[in-house]
């Protein structure tokens, strides 16, 4: 909470028109400097561009409380090193990070499981355009038929309906919003039995 | 007389020598080889495992010539912060002259070699691999210099090979990847593998050829697979070897469309699985699939798998036994409580960020980092990567767990103080030092001053390794650790503001340390000449870039040595004498 104010200060800029005695244009806590000496260029380079927070060797607070605003070094400036993470560690990271969903280019397959059913199965979801399309896939996928949809009763009469698990992790009846919609927050689907459908809905 | 008194003499070193064979501890063998001369040559011809903490420290003709009859050697190369880039690549550590030395003083007695932090090529492995005819047992960690080529001489001609261990190694696998899993001789008789890790191997593998080896090594119990590897892979795998201890998933997850079998009961067959790992391209609908195994496990390793605090939830619930636990910070302080509610016999954390980016809130915090201490009370050993951290937190780990060891804490802003009270982070280190009377590892982080380090050389009377960033005030920092710390023996410091005064502040005890490393600090090059010339036996490596100054001590990385300095440095390194 104290960070989303020190941000929310930040956005005021309640420093520019901050009311002070001395010449327009000097920043007197910018030249408030870590005495430390550091003999790398990047260091030099970002201390000249910090202003923080700073206790001096007497232990006292150098700088006003306005300052721990700014005790974040700017985001360009990087340590060579740090944070001590190996490089193996790092690089593996990345490689994951660069893949979405199951990393087959722009493919986006999510799994599809059946109530009862020990196997799972994934499609890609990028290949339907329409809900038409995809039910009649899963139909004939999972041999069973969904019925009729309508917005009031979903699935209504069938013995299956389809489901899916949205990107807030709540389950919701496949077709009740907008096609792009679904494709964009669709995690998973689930084809569960007519009876269990029921307590869903647009939530 | 003279005759019965040598012969007495000889009784008496045959004695010794019977007794020495059952002197395994290291420590205890060196002090015994400082007794007499006699007692320093019957040790070291009953010496059989040889550690070398710094491959530097002594030259291979050396270590040869005193040890005649090494079983196993243990050899550790460059300083842990070349591990961040910090060393220029081709610094050293070469293997080669120590491959040459023992392929020519025990072609018939070494069993086993450990590498850590060195850079090997093929024709070392090549070269051990048709020297060393009783090989069992290769572990690599962090190093670095060979190829697939390099494991196919090992698969090819290590007839007894028990053990292939690849830790975090950076294995060459651009061009010409040799398909070394084939390289096993592929015969109807059992291998004697008991354990193949090579999950840092990054390229495709033969999987029919590795399935085949896996179902004739009867033995194997350690399956460390990479990323290469599918599930359904695995789960063939993991049919061929249901008695596996140690299980490296690869890439636990699934590439084809096709109905998958049923992973859950493979995971339950293995009744024998207490270690986890891989999960390195997790797809974590699969995750309960190991909920079978949990029960058992004593070590998990989810270091590479970015799950939520939900998804760790439902896992972690079932792990009561669990001593080791690795885990990334997408698991949210929310996910540690949940260790911290089950894991009551926790030994061993690390906690990763997905995120290293200082400015950011970071998913953990000081309210994880505290839930873990009261729910963990055994914790020995801890490291843990966040963007916010409080004193109180850290106190309140001090009191919960006195049995740490290993305490790592890496707020990831540099110079950041208690998020709450925007206090310097030193009582919240003092009270780990102070509380934690075990305790023998320590890196530090965050705002810290000299009083930080006042509390160390205080307390930290067991410390022998610490590791210290953009910390400290004066040299005053500095002096009260190397005076105060009797025991330490590896220091690494970089981006602090300590200099010549501090330095010299440590000639009392640099002999008794394994290595210092200074790196953009306010050393001056004098002052490190005078070190060298002060103490003749401890090597001064100056590593410095074109932007610095002649005068100015980029990197220095200063070791005892019993021999000369080495021949093998790079031009960016200079030798202080």
């Amino acid at each position: 909470m104290d960070n989303s104010l020190r941000s929310y200060e930040k956005e005021l800029n309640l420093e520019a028109t901050e009311l002070r005695l001395g010449l327009p244009g000097s920043d007197q806590k910018r030249s408030i400097v870590r005495t430390k000496k550091r003999s790398s260029p990047e260091a030099c380079e970002e201390l000249e561009c910090m202003s923080k927070g700073n206790v001096n060797s007497n232990g006292s607070d150098v700088t006003s409380d306005h300052d721990q605003d700014n005790v974040e070094p700017p985001k360009k400036a990087r340590v060579v090193g740090w944070p001590p993470i190996r490089s193996y560690r790092k690089n593996n990271l990345q490689q994951k990070k660069g893949q979405e969903g199951e990393g087959e280019g722009a493919g986006m397959y999510v799994k599809v499981s059946m109530a009862g059913a020990p196997y799972l199965r994934k499609i890609d979801l990028k290949f339907y355009k329409s809900y038409p399309e995809l039910l009649k896939t899963l139909e004939n996928m999972f041999k069973c038929t969904f019925g009729e949809y309508s917005e009031r009763e979903g699935y209504n009469g069938s013995e299956y309906a389809p489901t899916y698990e949205d990107k807030d992790g709540d389950w919701m009846l496949v077709g009740d919003v907008p096609w792009n919609m679904f494709v964009s927050s669709c995690k998973r689907l689930r084809i569960m039995k007519g009876s269990e459908a029921k307590g869903l809905g647009c939530l | 007389m003279e005759e019965s008194s040598a012969k007495a003499e000889q009784v008496l070193e045959n004695v010794l020598e019977t007794v020495l064979h059952f002197l395994t501890s290291r420590r205890d063998r060196n002090a015994a080889s400082l007794v007499c001369k006699s007692w320093y040559r019957a040790e070291a011809l009953t010496r059989s495992d040889l550690f070398i903490g710094n491959c530097y420290a002594v030259s291979p003709r050396r270590a040869t010539g005193r040890f005649p009859c090494l079983r196993s050697l243990n050899i550790k190369g460059k300083p842990r912060f070349a591990d961040f880039d910090l060393m220029p690549p081709d610094w050293g550590a070469h293997f080669s002259p120590w491959a040459e030395a023992l392929a020519q003083s025990y072609p018939s007695s070494l069993r086993s070699l450990h590498l850590k932090r060195m850079s090997l090529t093929d024709g070392d492995l090549t070269l051990l691999s048709h020297s060393l005819p009783l090989f069992q047992d290769l572990l690599l960690t962090s190093s670095e210099g060979f190829t697939t080529a390099g494991l196919a001489a090992l698969a090819s001609n290590c007839a007894l090979l028990r053990v292939l261990d690849l830790v975090e190694c950076l294995v060459h696998v651009h061009d010409d990847v040799v398909d070394w899993i084939s390289s096993f001789p592929d015969t109807h008789e059992h291998t004697r593998l008991e354990s193949l890790v090579f999950d840092c191997v990054d390229c495709p593998v033969n999987f029919d050829a590795l399935e085949r080896l896996v179902a004739r090594s009867p033995s194997l119990r350690r399956l460390r697979l990479n990323r290469y590897v599918s599930m359904a892979q695995l789960h063939r795998l993991m049919h061929r070897a249901p008695h596996l201890t140690h299980l490296g998933t690869g890439s636990f997850s699934a590439s084809e469309l096709d109905p998958e079998p049923d992973y859950a009961s493979a995971f339950a067959a293995s009744k024998s699985l207490v270690c986890l790992s891989g999960f390195r391209e997790i797809w974590p609908e699969h995750l309960p699939a190991i909920f079978p195994a949990c029960a058992n496990l004593v070590s998990l390793n989810f270091s590479y798998a970015d799950i939520n605090a939900d998804q760790l939830k439902s896992v972690i619930r079932h792990c009561h036994k669990l001593q080791t636990f690795w885990v990334l910070d997408s698991v949210c302080d929310e996910g540690l409580q949940a260790v911290a509610e089950t894991c009551k016999d926790l030994r061993e954390l690390r906690v990763f960020p997905v995120n290293a980016r200082e400015e950011i809130e970071g998913p953990v915090s000081e309210v994880g980092f505290e839930a873990i201490s009261r729910g963990c009370r055994k914790l020995q050993s801890i490291l843990f990567f966040c963007q916010r951290m409080t004193n109180a937190a850290v106190v309140a780990m001090s009191n919960n767990c006195p049995d740490l060891v290993v305490f790592r804490l890496c707020i990831i802003g540099r110079y950041r103080p208690d998020a709450e009270t925007q206090e310097p982070m030193d009582e919240g280190f003092g009270a780990i030092v102070m509380n934690c009377k075990k305790l023998t590892r320590l890196a530090v982080s965050g705002l810290l001053t000299d009083r930080a380090f006042g509390y160390i050389g205080t307390y930290g009377k067991l410390i022998r390794t610490l590791s210290v960033a953009f910390a400290g005030d004066t040299d005053l920092g500095l002096k009260y650790v190397l005076e105060g710390c009797p025991n330490l023996q590896k220091l690494e410091i970089r981006d602090s503001p300590f200099g010549d005064g501090a330095l010299r502040s440590g000639l009392h005890h640099f002999y008794n340390m394994r290595f210092l490393w200074m790196s953009s600090c306010k050393l001056t090059r004098q002052a490190c000449q005078e070190v060298a010339q002060t103490l003749p036996h401890l090597v001064l490596e100056v590593i410095n870039s074109e932007e610095h100054k002649a005068d100015d001590i980029g990197i220095l990385y200063m070791y005892r040595s019993l021999d000369r300095p080495r021949d093998d440095a790079p031009k960016v390194v200079t030798i202080l004498h």
